[in-house]
This record gives structure tokens, C-alpha cells and sequence, in this order.
């Protein structure tokens, strides 16, 4: 093994560690702005709302992601002469779009089943409280549902960024130069596999790391009631 | 004048299983009327028909003489007509709850500001100085910036009465205020309450604390299964009741 190769071509190896955090955060952004409405959606009554949100969610959790990718950006190949009507060939024909919308449509999905979850779980009680005090609707769900939704629902939804963090790797296969992408085309080059996909390795596992140790700041700021006393009296 | 609260025939039912069947209950400013009655008697889900937390089949609610408007939907459920004059009843209506009902991730302190503030539109200032005001007198200033798990039972329950204080209601509504609790802190919960009493506010008690009802309230009113029957003073319903029912049930609660 000669390491000499990696540490040659590491400013590039680092490029694409960006582009894979790049592609990591915008697609959680997106991704949660969806993921909220799509939760609310599964969450009414109305099947005229839920039902589509259910389609929704069944799709994209129950196909594998890399499938969702070549279908958005081979598939959308075949319509190309009705998407160039709508102006929106110049998208789908970009990897870089279709490998987000891939991403966020996918994360969408899951984050939806964590907070529809989450949403159900938060105690009657404490929605009982707040309609007591003369809340309802949308001030109810701001003041009290969500942040306590956003409580209970945050260790999974730390789970889901760590595998959406994994899996843009998937990305590589549309022609885009992330990580793992970068990574074939220097083997291919030098020929040395195991050094490049064992660095790649080693990045992937300190950038989860950094989003696991920055979840576990994170759930630790937003649950002071659930920490040990700091002040010594008797109860 | 006006009754604080006026509720006539009330009805409800779950499952079709009729748990309230025509209750009526006049409350003026100032009166203390405890409920009392067996577990299932229906005093608790009378309570919560109140403030609609549950909504009742049938029957008229009127909080300072304004009537809560009900409507049916297709289906042939009540519902409230309007969710505006509900909530704006309801900030008339102080709550508290046999689990306390603290939101847990707010400190003491938030907790009772959340309302005023959001609800009422007060300003922080003015709803920090309220909040600071009214944990003073339930005697938990200290804790204000404590977190509700870590206080105990009855301090919590004391931090919900100030909660409920802190929207100037009319009326309070207490919903077995007391049952959740070690019978040590029972009593600092019920000095609380007295001491409001005394104040002059209107209150509405579900509870099975019998000196309490005996002592304190205005008009003891006693269910069974989903009617009143027995009222009257505490003196008439606690030394000389009427009906079979509510002997056996003081002599055996008390």
C-alpha cells in the first residue's frame, strides 16, 4: 500500500468531500421543508389530503433510492420534448438537479414517517393545556405541538441525516464528482483502490461523526428538562 | 345580574354510552362549588364539557351570560360553531388538571408566560412580572427557572394553579386538583386554593377532599352516575342529606 498516492491528489479528495456535505445539507433543507407539510398531510383527516401524502411516502420508502435516481435523470430523457415545452429540460438534463430532487423526494419521505410520528406521540396532556389556555390551530401547533413533535422526533431524524449523508454517495453513478465519485475516477487513473476507497472511507466516517456529535449538542440543548438537577436541595 | 357560569341540561355521551344525563349548574361570582361523587359519576367529564374539552351532545353553556354556539355537522356531530369564541371563552376559563399538565420542555417561568403572551398578546415584560407575581403567592418564586420534572408533585400542581391565574380568568375550574399527589402535599395544594377562595374567585372543584369541600365551598353538588342528586350547602349536603346515595357515599368516603 502507498499512501503517497492519496496524499497527492488529497486537495481533490477534499473537493469532493465538500460537494458530498454540499449535496448532504441542501437536500436535508429542502428535504425538511417538505417533510413538515407532507407529516401534516399524513396526519389529516380529510383522505382527500392524506391519501396522496400516503402514495407519497409508500413510493419513496418502498423503492430503492438508487432506482428513484436513474429514473428521474435517464428516465426523464424519454419526455424530454414535453419538459422542454415546459421550460424544465434544462433541469432534468443537469445531474446536479435531478440527484438533489432524488434525495430530497427520498428524505422527504422518511422524514415524514419520523414526524408523523413524532406529532402522534406528543402527549394529550400537553395539547390539552394549551386548548385550556385558549390556543388552537396554528398557534397550538407552533407553541406546543411542534416544538415537543420536534423533541420527541429528533434521534430518528438524526438517523435519517446520517444515512441521507451515506447514501449521496449514490449520486456518483449520474456523473457527479462527490466523494465517492471522485474517488473512481482517481482509481481509475492510479490504479490504487484500496488507498482511495479506504481515505474515502475514513472522510465519510469523520463527517458522520461531526453531524453524530453535532445532533448529540443539539437534543442535549433542547432537553434541559430531561438532564440531572444541577441545583443541590432537597426536592 | 348574571351568573358567572350557567350550564343547563347538559348531555353527553361516548359511544353512545350516556355518561351526563341533563345536568344543570349556576355558578355567581364568587361561588366555590365543589363536585363530589363515586369514580364514574361523571363529575370530571362534567368539568371538561365546561371549557369544551370534551363536547357535550346537547345543552347550553354560558360563561358571563355569553352562550358557547354549538353546531351540527353532517354527520351528526356537535361541534363548537365558532373556534374564536371558544378560545376566547376559554381564556376565562382557568384549568387545572389532575396531571398537573405542565409542558415539560418549557421552565416554570415559561410555562405561565406562554399564554399571556401568545394568547392574551401581552407584552414579556409585563407577562414576567405577572408570572413572577403569582409564583410569590403559590410560594414557588424559587423554581421559577426550574424545569417541571424537577419539582415535586405538589409544586407542580401549585406552578399550574399560577399557570391558569396568569390569564385573569373569571372562572377556575379545578379537575381533581389533588389526586395525583402524595397525601403530604396534598395539603400545600389546598392552601393555595383557599387562600383563592378566600379572594373571592369563583371556583368549580372536582375532588374528593371532603373537608375541603366541607370547609371552603359555597354549594357542595353530588353526582351519581351522571346526575345531581343531591345540592346545597355543604352544612345541608355534608350533616343532613336527602338522598340515600350520597349518605352511603360520605359515610364511606368520610
Amino acid at each position: 500500500m502507498d499512501f503517497s498516492v492519496v496524499w497527492q491528489y488529497l486537495p481533490m479528495l477534499l473537493q469532493g468531500a465538500w460537494v458530498t456535505l454540499w449535496i448532504t445539507v441542501v437536500s436535508l433543507a429542502i428535504g425538511l421543508a417538505v417533510a413538515i407539510p407532507l407529516a401534516l398531510a399524513r396526519l389529516a383527516k380529510n383522505p382527500l389530503i392524506s391519501s396522496p401524502a400516503y402514495v407519497f411516502v409508500l413510493y419513496f420508502r418502498g423503492t430503492p433510492l438508487l432506482v428513484q435516481i436513474f429514473l428521474i435523470y435517464y428516465g426523464s430523457g424519454q419526455f424530454r420534448l414535453e419538459l422542454t415545452d415546459l421550460g424544465l429540460w434544462g433541469f432534468f438534463r443537469d445531474p446536479w438537479f435531478c440527484g438533489v430532487l432524488a434525495l430530497v423526494l427520498n428524505t422527504a419521505a422518511y422524514s415524514a414517517e419520523i414526524f408523523r410520528g413524532a406529532i402522534s406521540a406528543v402527549p394529550r396532556n400537553d395539547i390539552e393545556a394549551g386548548q385550556a389556555c385558549g390556543m388552537s390551530g396554528l398557534l397550538l401547533f407552533r407553541r406546543i405541538t411542534m416544538p415537543k413533535a420536534f423533541r420527541i422526533g429528533l434521534p430518528a431524524y438524526g438517523n435519517e441525516v446520517i444515512f441521507l449523508l451515506q447514501a449521496t454517495s449514490l449520486v456518483s453513478t449520474i456523473t457527479i464528482l462527490d466523494l465517492t465519485g471522485i474517488s473512481r475516477q482517481l482509481i481509475s487513473k492510479t490504479f490504487a483502490v484500496y488507498e482511495f476507497y479506504l481515505t474515502a472511507a475514513v472522510m465519510y466516517l469523520v463527517m458522520t461523526y461531526a453531524l453524530v456529535y453535532l445532533f448529540r449538542v443539539w437534543e442535549k440543548r433542547m432537553s434541559g428538562h430531561l438532564q440531572e438537577r444541577v441545583v443541590n436541595e432537597p426536592r | 345580574m348574571t351568573s358567572a357560569l350557567s350550564i343547563s341540561d347538559l348531555h353527553k355521551s361516548f359511544n353512545n354510552i350516556e355518561v351526563i344525563k341533563g345536568m344543570s349548574l349556576e355558578a355567581n361570582k364568587g361561588d366555590v362549588i365543589s363536585l363530589i361523587g363515586a369514580s364514574g359519576s361523571g363529575k370530571s367529564t362534567f368539568l371538561r364539557c365546561i371549557n369544551l374539552l370534551e363536547t357535550p351532545n346537547s345543552g347550553e353553556v354560558r360563561v358571563n351570560g355569553e352562550l358557547m354556539e354549538m353546531k351540527t355537522d353532517s354527520k351528526g356531530n356537535r361541534l363548537p360553531a365558532d373556534q374564536k369564541q371558544v378560545d376566547r371563552i376559554r381564556t376565562k376559563l382557568g384549568m387545572v388538571f389532575q396531571s398537573f399538565n405542565l409542558w415539560s420542555h418549557m421552565t416554570i417561568l415559561q410555562n405561565i408566560m406562554e399564554a399571556p403572551i401568545h394568547v392574551l398578546g401581552q407584552s414579556k415584560a409585563e407577562a414576567h412580572a405577572k408570572a413572577m407575581q403569582l409564583l410569590e403567592k403559590v410560594g414557588i418564586a424559587d423554581k421559577a427557572l426550574q424545569y417541571p420534572d424537577h419539582l415535586s408533585g405538589g409544586q407542580q400542581q401549585r406552578a399550574a394553579i399560577a399557570r391558569a391565574l396568569a390569564m385573569d380568568p373569571e372562572v377556575m375550574l379545578f379537575d381533581e386538583p389533588t389526586s395525583a399527589l402524595d397525601p403530604e402535599l396534598v395539603g400545600e395544594v389546598l392552601k393555595v386554593m383557599r387562600q383563592l377562595a378566600a379572594e373571592g374567585r369563583t371556583m368549580i372543584v372536582v375532588t374528593h377532599e371532603m373537608t375541603f369541600a366541607r370547609e371552603v365551598s359555597s354549594k357542595v353538588v353530588f353526582l351519581h352516575q351522571g346526575m345531581i342528586e343531591e345540592q346545597g350547602t355543604p352544612d345541608e349536603v355534608f350533616k343532613n342529606p336527602k338522598s340515600e346515595r350520597c349518605r352511603q357515599f360520605l359515610a364511606s368516603s368520610y
